[in-house]
């Protein structure tokens, strides 16, 4: 049986980890050269790579999945640095290309881990050079030993907010704000339902209290105004309070954002369907707790198929895979998918108390001035968007976002709406006046990312 | 935009060209960093005319951080290791 795993994350590992114990031998590819996923991705190998400094807390936990990550490279079709840019459900087909060169992949089964990114509500200004995601303001300082810029902001919602904040002024950064958009009231209320979560929920704590105690300025409850910015960097941040009183900072650079988004192109490509996940304000696959969705052969793990972090991504690797086995007719350890399922199911439950926690702020997008830049790669702006839901457009009104996005280039360009498709949708919904959920989402299409034109076929290169 | 080295920071030098001018970076560092800790500014300027960009996402996905590199092509900066010898143009 020719089984592929898509992604090397927590949840590939896991995965792959529980398909050899079983006796496959999987083909294996991701897209960075050294798997790890985004969160325990490490760094080349001329930097430092020491666990403890790099993932803090999470260092036994990164440790443990790279170990086992080594550990199965041999014992797999390991295919790093191979990016997949099309999936065929029809005739069960992986498209990739590997340093220029394409393939082929075909299976039988597959199992997609493809991960998430973060998940941005655009900003006055947020194009301006010193502006990245938190994630990447992360990356930058856990994979290349850098901080963004030397007077940093951070701006945004959820966990990664307080992580990203501490993490710079434990390197020495000079973190100038740390500005949540979730009031304290919200956050208050979702308080008793964050008690589940244990260590996860007493680290968050923690990290808020480290960077009280430094005396970093912290506001929440904030709306964003402006990243401003002269020639080609950041030169401050501005907002208003929660009780309205504008506020500024000086900084040179600004890491912004409100949670994850699942990387799902591939499944959505595998013709999976998808659905509104109302608690965490995303298109996500459907697929059942084990992974099993309705296309025969296709099963979903990890942030891909819906936000749940690292730990439960590792959980749904290994449950996913159990039930790749099972249903190909091999005998799985019950009590070991029943221990999954239950841990799946617990940690789902922390989950809704964390969104609640950190809403996507819907009405900071729907809000946003006409002027903004929206589209990043077609450097579209709000009001271009908004035009094309009124009556009088000329090509008629786009009710829905594949109409808008033919009539305005939005999540035309070459990221395909991964950066503005939340926040695009916010602000059409709004100027239709119709729930998110009811105006669907930007289709997939492939190449999933760019890919070079001229890229020969394998058998091409002598 | 101007990164800043906070740690790891004494890796061996290499030597690489932005648009013909000497750069030094450091062994392991990515395109992105070897260009935005070494003073270069910027990466690419937006086709819109809305002015320079310097990459977003540092994980490959939203494509604002493409830079030409001689024998290479179009990379993207975040995603590249840089190399002593490398020819780099602004995307």
């Amino acid at each position: 049986m020719r089984i592929a795993v898509v992604g090397a994350g927590p949840a590939g590992v896991r995965a792959v980890q529980t398909l050899v114990a079983a006796g496959h031998r999987p083909a294996w590819l991701d897209e960075a050269p050294d798997g790890g996923g985004r969160i325990y991705q490490r760094p080349p190998a001329a930097l430092n790579r020491d666990a403890k400094m790099l993932y803090g807390f999470e260092a036994k936990r990164a440790t443990a999945l790279h170990d086992t990550l080594d550990a199965m490279k041999p014992r797999t079709d390991w295919r790093p640095d191979t990016f997949v840019w099309h999936i065929r459900p029809g005739v069960k087909r992986l498209q990739t290309l590997h340093r220029g060169v394409q393939a082929v992949v075909d299976y039988d089964a597959v199992l997609l881990c493809t991960g998430a990114m973060d998940r941005v509500v655009p900003v006055p200004g947020w194009t301006l050079p010193g502006v990245t995601t938190m994630g990447a303001a992360q990356i930058a300082l856990k994979t290349q030993g850098c901080g963004i810029g030397s007077r940093v902001a951070f701006l945004g919602s959820g966990p990664l907010l307080w992580l990203v904040a501490y993490q710079y002024a434990r390197a020495g950064a000079d973190v100038v704000a740390v500005l949540d958009t979730t009031s304290f009231a919200t956050k208050a209320r979702a308080a008793f339902g964050l008690l589940r979560g244990g260590a996860t929920f007493a680290k968050g704590l923690y990290y808020i209290g480290w960077l009280r105690a430094h005396g970093i300025r912290i506001d929440e409850g904030v709306t964003p105004v402006a990243i401003e910015g002269a020639g080609s960097g950041v030169t401050g941040l501005d907002w208003r309070d929660a009780r309205g009183r504008a506020q500024r900072v000086d900084c040179d650079a600004v890491g912004i954002g409100w949670g994850l988004r699942p990387e799902a192109q591939l499944a959505d490509l595998a013709g999976i369907p998808f659905r509104f996940d109302a608690i965490q304000h995303n298109w996500v696959p459907e697929r059942d707790l084990a992974g099993r969705t309705s296309v025969e052969g296709h099963y979903l793990a990890g942030d891909g198929a819906g936000i749940g972090g690292a730990e439960v991504a590792e959980l749904a690797g290994a449950r996913a895979a159990l039930a790749l086995l099972q249903d190909a007719g091999a005998a799985v350890d019950a009590a070991e998918a029943a221990r999954l399922d239950r841990a799946l199911t617990a940690a789902g439950r922390f989950r809704v108390a964390l969104e609640r926690a950190s809403p996507y702020p819907a009405h900071l997008a729907a809000g946003l001035p006409d002027d903004t830049i929206l589209c990043r790669c077609e450097g579209l702006r709000v009001g271009e968007l908004r035009a094309a839901a009124a009556e009088e457009y000329p090509a008629g009104r786009a009710p829905e976002m594949n109409r808008a996005k033919a009539f305005t280039r939005t999540g035309m360009g070459r990221c395909q709406g991964r950066v503005c498709g939340a926040a695009a949708a916010e602000i059409l919904a709004a100027a239709l006046g119709v729930p998110v959920d009811a105006i669907g989402r930007l289709r997939g299409q492939p190449p999933v990312k760019p890919i070079p034109i001229v890229a020969p076929p394998a058998e091409a290169v002598p | 935009m101007k990164l800043r080295r906070l740690r790891d920071a004494g890796r061996p030098r290499i030597l690489l060209t932005l648009e013909g001018e000497a750069l030094e970076a450091q062994a392991g560092d990515t395109l992105l960093t070897a260009l935005l800790a070494g003073g270069a500014g910027h990466l690419r300027d937006s086709e819109f005319g809305d002015g320079p960009r310097a990459g977003f996402c540092l994980m490959g996905a939203c494509q604002d951080c493409w830079v030409v590199v001689e024998g290479q092509g179009r990379v993207r900066a975040c995603a590249t290791l840089a190399e002593d010898g490398m020819r780099v143009k602004r995307g």
